[in-house]
């Protein structure tokens, strides 16, 4: 199978270029979309203004979905593996290396599903949006596990350091919040309940060293 | 129909954006806390009412049709007392 | 009615008629004796009757809002679904007794109440809340064990709920039934359209409750024998303070502060100022508050409200200011927490306030400062404690105004060593 597609690769066929490039792009597009997610979100750190972070996270993942769609139907339309329409969404129906498409067709639904969740969070609420966008933390590992096991570029000494490189990026991301998490950075200007001590015990009223009848009083 | 912005003030948890998105109607108080303008949401400015509300991170801000009541206003505060004493 | 009801001079004591010094409460045997038992439930369709029979009483509600009981009855009973029936005898006001005294000596007219009215509004189940510890719940419970429940057709529950002051807050006590702590919720939709389990809730003050099993037995012409035209019936007062007889006070509605001030053995001449409705409510300089009537409308006239039927006497020799940054101080802490106005705002005002109740340097800031805070967390919380606490802070800015003026200027008054006049529980409860 191998020597089929280096020789493929080496004839140069255009979609399969597409769907190359397309992937790789995607691929990064969601890295930054869940950096941005894991390090400007909760109690982690914001630099940028709380909406433009906001605004990029949303435009990244966008974008990475488009990129996806034209990476599905490049890898269609070429024909060059056994792949259909349906495969896109229904995982294990791949006849080409079924497990590690299959991932890959799950992290697009999951991808999906976040999306739809995020554009409607308004009307869906809170707690339903959050929790289905905890899935975010299943979709990106299995976006990597597609692209390390069905990647043609992986062979290649380049392919694979952007591969560890993001994933050496997400992993720094996620130490970063759980120690932000568990450490808790300063507090913004909203404080902590006040309840207990300090504000049980009000202070004396008498500074001490003055001498009771002040001028003025009676 | 008009509306106008409405808080839930537990939900808040003061992160900023909607003063960001609709500086016109929402300012931010010194602990970072919006104080919504309590008028009608012009009708050319709901695009971005609507923006602050979707971005809210907490869900908090919400546009409400106009019937929707709040408390009756509170008293006025008395102001305070300066000058000599009696 | 008889002929000697007729003839005898209209007295404003009825709740506690007869009560005598005993601590005992009255037992179900007693009660039944002087008011007869309530007849056995036979529908459970909302009785419009007797709903009508409160509305022409003119009975308002007890609890503080002062809301026509009637008109709140006839929201609940024509909601969409079963409602459901609190009955607030959570008392969170410190100084206030009179809920408490209900409870422990008359159980029983309050439980008649709570049936009556959960009759009046087609409710199956009531329950009764009350602060956890409260020293009452044994003779409580035996009071309730003491009751045909069948007959009633009412299945009450008592409640001992979480010690705080918020969590008498209506949408507090909701939120505690439902399964959550005792802290308020955000109010669209209000407990009266969706409270428990979503259902229509009606939430009564014990006090109202007992005035309408009074109501329901010797009807709406009976009530408004005496006190205020507009607002009639009588009410109970809790006075404390710099009086010879503090406790609790039974008079018609309308009765001016002073009359109510002299009934518990008050001198007027040894005090300066008066609080009115406990840490909800406000402080009146003592000569403005002697003629002021004891109702709704009197007290609006004057800035103030009715609260929870609360008057608290100064002395002349303690200093208002710094009794009310005591009370700040408490009210802070006692901040469910969730709102961030409220959260940083009181802190902030009970701190400069003890700064100018001290005569600190920088005393001029600190009242600026004040004015500042109380507008920003003036109506930006969930519930209305800050709202109140706020008012209450504001209220003793005019009263004390000279005081302001002279600790800004001389330092503090010799009432700051005065022993405290104002309970405040321990924090942290």
């Amino acid at each position: 199978m191998t020597t089929t597609l280096a020789a493929a690769a080496s004839t140069g066929s255009p979609l399969w270029f597409v769907t190359r490039a397309s992937a790789l792009v995607a691929f990064g597009l969601l890295t930054l979309t869940f950096l941005l997610g894991l390090l400007t979100t909760g109690r982690a750190a914001a630099t940028a203004p709380r909406f433009v972070t906001q605004a990029l996270h949303r435009n990244a993942t966008l974008l990475a979905l488009v990129l996806v769609v034209v990476h599905i139907a490049s890898t269609v339309l070429d024909g060059f593996v056994p792949v259909n329409w349906l495969t896109a969404v229904i995982p294990f129906t791949s006849g080409y290396r079924t497990l590690w498409v299959a991932l890959g067709t799950l992290a697009f639904d999951l991808a999906i599903l976040l999306t739809v969740t995020s554009l409607l969070r308004v009307r869906i609420g809170l707690k339903l949006w959050r929790g289905i966008h905890w899935l975010a933390y299943a979709l990106w590992p299995l976006a990597l596990a597609h692209y390390l096991g069905t990647g043609t570029d992986t062979s290649a000494n380049w392919g694979l350091w952007f591969a560890i490189g993001s994933a050496v990026l997400v992993a720094g991301a996620i130490a970063a919040r759980i120690t932000a998490g568990v450490l808790g950075r300063p507090e913004p200007p909203a404080a902590r309940p006040v309840r207990g001590a300090p504000v049980g015990r009000p202070p004396a009223f008498v500074p001490s060293g003055q001498s009771r009848t002040q001028e003025g009083w009676r | 129909m008009s509306e106008r912005l409405r808080v839930n003030p537990i939900g808040c948890d003061a992160h900023g954006l909607c003063a960001d998105l609709f500086p016109e109607m929402i300012k931010l108080d010194e602990w970072g806390y919006p104080i919504l303008d309590g008028r009608d949401v012009p009708e050319a400015q709901l695009g971005h009412a609507r923006r602050a509300v979707a971005a809210c991170p907490t869900l908090a801000l919400a546009l409400v049709p106009r019937a929707a009541p709040r408390a009756p206003a509170p008293p006025a505060l008395r102001p305070v007392p300066t000058g000599r004493p009696r | 009615m008889t002929a000697a009801a007729v003839m005898q001079p209209a007295s404003p004591v009825r709740l506690l008629a007869g009560l005598g010094r005993a601590d005992r409460p009255v037992s179900y045997h007693d009660h039944i004796g002087r008011f007869g038992v309530l007849p056995p439930r036979r529908s459970e369709q909302a009785d419009f009757g007797l709903i009508e029979l409160v509305e022409r009483s003119g009975l308002l509600g007890r609890g503080g809002a002062g809301f026509p009981t009637g008109r709140k009855l006839r929201a609940v009973a024509t909601g969409d679904r079963r409602p459901v029936l609190i009955a607030n005898g959570m008392e969170g006001e410190p100084v206030a007794r009179k809920d408490a005294l209900l409870l422990s000596r008359v159980p029983h007219l309050v439980l008649d109440g709570i049936v009556l009215a959960a009759r009046a509004i087609g409710a199956t189940d009531g329950y009764l809340c009350v602060y956890g510890g409260s020293p009452f719940l044994p003779a409580l419970n035996h009071a309730l064990a003491q009751r045909d429940q069948a007959a009633d057709g009412v299945r009450i529950g008592i409640e001992e709920v979480p010690h705080r002051y918020v969590s008498s807050e209506k949408s507090a006590l909701v939120n505690w039934l439902e399964g959550g702590a005792a802290v308020p919720r955000f109010s669209p939709p209000s407990p009266r359209e969706r409270g428990v389990d979503g259902r229509p809730t009606l939430i009564q003050n014990v006090e109202t409750l007992a005035h309408l099993a009074q109501i329901a037995r010797r009807g709406p012409d009976w009530f408004r024998s005496v006190g205020d035209r507009a607002e009639p019936g009588s009410l109970l007062v809790t006075v404390a303070g710099a009086v010879a007889r503090p406790g609790v006070l039974e008079v018609a509605s309308g009765t001016p502060i002073g009359a109510v001030l002299r009934q518990a053995g008050a001198d007027p001449r040894t005090l300066s100022a008066v609080l009115v409705g406990g840490y909800f409510g406000g402080w009146l300089q003592v000569d403005e508050a002697l003629p002021v009537p004891l109702s709704h409308a009197g007290l609006r006239s004057v800035g103030l409200g009715l609260g929870a039927g609360i008057l608290v006497a100064l002395p002349a020799g303690a200093c208002g200011l710094a009794e009310t940054a005591r009370v700040a101080w408490y009210l802070a802490g006692e901040s469910a927490g969730q709102c961030g106005p409220c959260r940083n705002g009181l802190p902030a005002i009970a701190g400069a306030l003890s700064a100018v109740a001290a005569g600190q340097p920088g005393s001029a800031g600190a009242i600026a400062a004040i004015e500042r805070w109380s507008s920003l967390v003036d109506g930006r919380g969930a519930c209305r404690m800050p709202d109140g606490a706020v008012r209450f802070v504001g209220s003793a800015w005019r009263a004390f105004a000279t005081d302001v003026a002279r600790h800004t200027r001389w330092g503090p008054c010799d009432g700051v060593h005065h022993p405290p006049v104002l309970p405040v529980p321990d924090p942290g409860r």
